[in-house]
């Protein structure tokens, strides 16, 4: 059985293709200002790299923000459940799962069934997701990757006393203005955004496992002040920012 | 790159008053998160004042706005008998000999701005927003306040200014030139509003629509902080927000009351209060000696 999962995320769009619960092909496009449009691209380049064609799909489910808004699609399922059901079939030991997109963090707590349990979320505000981190990374003038990289090297953590990322960015200007090393000040800016990340786990209960997923797994940096923002490892997966997409596929597999 | 958010910085006295008269001269220091105002009191009247963007130096913005608002008058730092420092950087300003909060010392100032009758003062600063409920003396009897999110504050707008390259002393009067008026911007937070408004562009809207739907979303924002508090009679608006129509019209809209109109710079209020408590503070001293 070949199924394709779609999530229209607010600022990438990324599409899975599985066979029989493997993944066979996926594809990744930005999703700009005409979101069904990119997704079609994505989709088109999923579909080219499983080397299939659109016949030989048996059920299309959407998830993401912008999920109403997807081309092809039977039906859709939400982002939390489409995390849960992802992870839990990757990890069966997780219990608790951590996704911080580009405008979104949540925190859920599942069972071993993938059930979701609990969750809690934040699509607000900046400041707890990686719109942060790009807004930090342009006041520092580095790449979101270098500013991961760097934060890793601090070794004088500076708290941070904004919130919001708009007079985060301000008090990143005058922190280099009384020459705080960079990497000290992406440290703060990695440990603010971690600690709006914890507490949203914490509204859940979280218990490990945890696993992390979204695209800001990819940031190191951020990693790092996320463990030791909850004393405990998370694990995080291969391609974390298609977890969501993964989780719809398989819910497309179940229908 | 032009700097819409970009706002005059100026200076001013009352050329028709001389300050050598005076038995009490007093000076209020405001170092706020965005901008900075000295402003000089002389036997409780309103002599002088400046009013500028704060540096990255809280000590250096203090004595910037002071020397400022001394130029011209012949008067020195040395004239002055009491200076109150308040704002966010109150107790980083070297020459003041004494620091009060900038809630006490905007109700007192919005009480000199505006009269004793002001009960409500809604300021809208760059960093900050506040509401503070004050009796007729301008003493504060109750206060809310949102300093934690940049929506509902001048900062919010100057990034709203940047983004559709227009000044941002005209962002007021440009927005009502709609057809009709657009509902709010949707998002709260400054930078999804960034990215709402990018996409409404991209649709087509004006930039008159634009910030139109930016203006009624910031008026609506403080409403909830004004109802924690609880809006009374008379209604005044200070901080830099106070001086855009855009927004002080769609909040009266919605609250359904009138700001008593300003016959000073907004802005003042703060450091205008410290200088009149100044005056009551150098009184004090000068019984005692």
């Amino acid at each position: 059985m070949i199924t394709v999962g779609i999530d229209m995320g607010s600022k990438t769009i990324k599409v899975v293709v599985l066979r029989d619960g493997e993944i066979i092909g996926r594809g990744i496009e930005l999703a700009g200002f005409e979101s069904r449009a990119a997704a079609e691209k994505a989709f088109d380049t999923a579909l080219q790299s499983a080397g299939i064609s659109k016949a030989d799909i048996d059920g299309i489910v959407a998830t993401g923000a912008g999920r109403k808004n997807a081309p092809h699609t039977d039906r859709d399922i939400t982002e939390v459940g489409g995390d849960a059901k992802g992870v839990v079939n990757l990890y069966p030991n997780a219990r608790t799962v951590i996704d911080v997109g580009a405008e979104e963090g949540r925190a859920i707590r599942c069972n071993e069934e993938g059930k979701v349990l609990d969750f809690a979320l934040n699509e607000k505000c900046a400041a707890g997701a990686g719109a942060f981190t790009e807004a930090m990374s342009r006041a520092l003038e580095v790449s979101v990757e270098e500013l991961g990289q760097m934060s890793l090297r601090s070794e004088n953590p500076t708290p941070m006393n904004a919130q919001c990322a708009v007079f985060a960015e301000s008090e990143v200007v005058s922190l280099l203005h009384n020459k705080t090393p960079k990497e000290d000040i992406s440290r703060a800016v990695h440990d603010a955004i971690a600690s709006r990340i914890v507490s949203l786990a914490r509204k859940v209960g979280f218990e490990p496992d945890v696993v992390f997923i979204g695209g800001v797994a990819h940031n190191a940096g951020f990693v790092d002040s996320l463990e030791r923002a909850l004393e405990c490892k998370v694990t995080i997966p291969e391609n974390p920012e298609y977890i969501g997409a993964y989780g719809a596929a398989l819910a497309a597999a179940e229908s | 790159m032009a700097e819409y958010w970009r706002w005059k910085e100026y200076r001013w006295h009352d050329e028709n008053k001389n300050w050598h008269d005076a038995t009490l001269i007093t000076a209020g220091v405001d170092v706020g998160s965005v901008s900075s105002q000295a402003v000089i009191v002389t036997d409780g009247e309103l002599y002088a004042f400046s009013n500028q963007r704060t540096g990255s130096d809280s000590p250096e913005s203090a004595r910037k706005a002071m020397d400022w608002a001394l130029e011209g008058t012949g008067m020195r730092l040395d004239n002055i008998g009491f200076t109150v420092g308040t704002g966010y950087g109150r107790v980083n300003v070297p020459f003041s000999d004494k620091a009060i909060t900038e809630i006490a010392c905007h109700a007192r100032g919005a009480n000199y701005m505006y009269g004793p009758t002001v009960r409500t003062v809604l300021d809208m600063g760059g960093q900050d927003c506040k509401v503070i409920r004050c009796d007729e003396r301008g003493k504060v009897t109750a206060f809310a306040m949102n300093d934690k999110c940049a929506a509902g504050t001048g900062r919010g707008m100057e990034v709203f200014a940047d983004l559709l390259a227009i000044p941002i002393e005209e962002v007021g009067e440009l927005s009502f030139q709609v057809e009709e008026e657009p509902p709010p911007v949707s998002s709260t937070c400054v930078v999804f509003a960034k990215s709402e408004a990018t996409g409404l562009l991209r649709e087509g809207w004006p930039k008159s629509k634009v910030i139109a739907a930016y203006c009624s979303a910031m008026a609506h924002r403080v409403v909830t902080l004004l109802e924690q508090v609880g809006i009374e009679e008379k209604f005044a608006i200070t901080g830099g927000i106070g001086k855009n129509i855009g927004v002080v019209r769609r909040l009266e809209g919605e609250i359904g009351i009138k700001a008593l109109p300003a016959k000073f710079d907004t802005q003042i209020a703060g450091a205008l209060g410290g200088a009149l408590f100044a005056q009551n503070l150098l009184k004090k001293k000068l019984a005692v000696t």
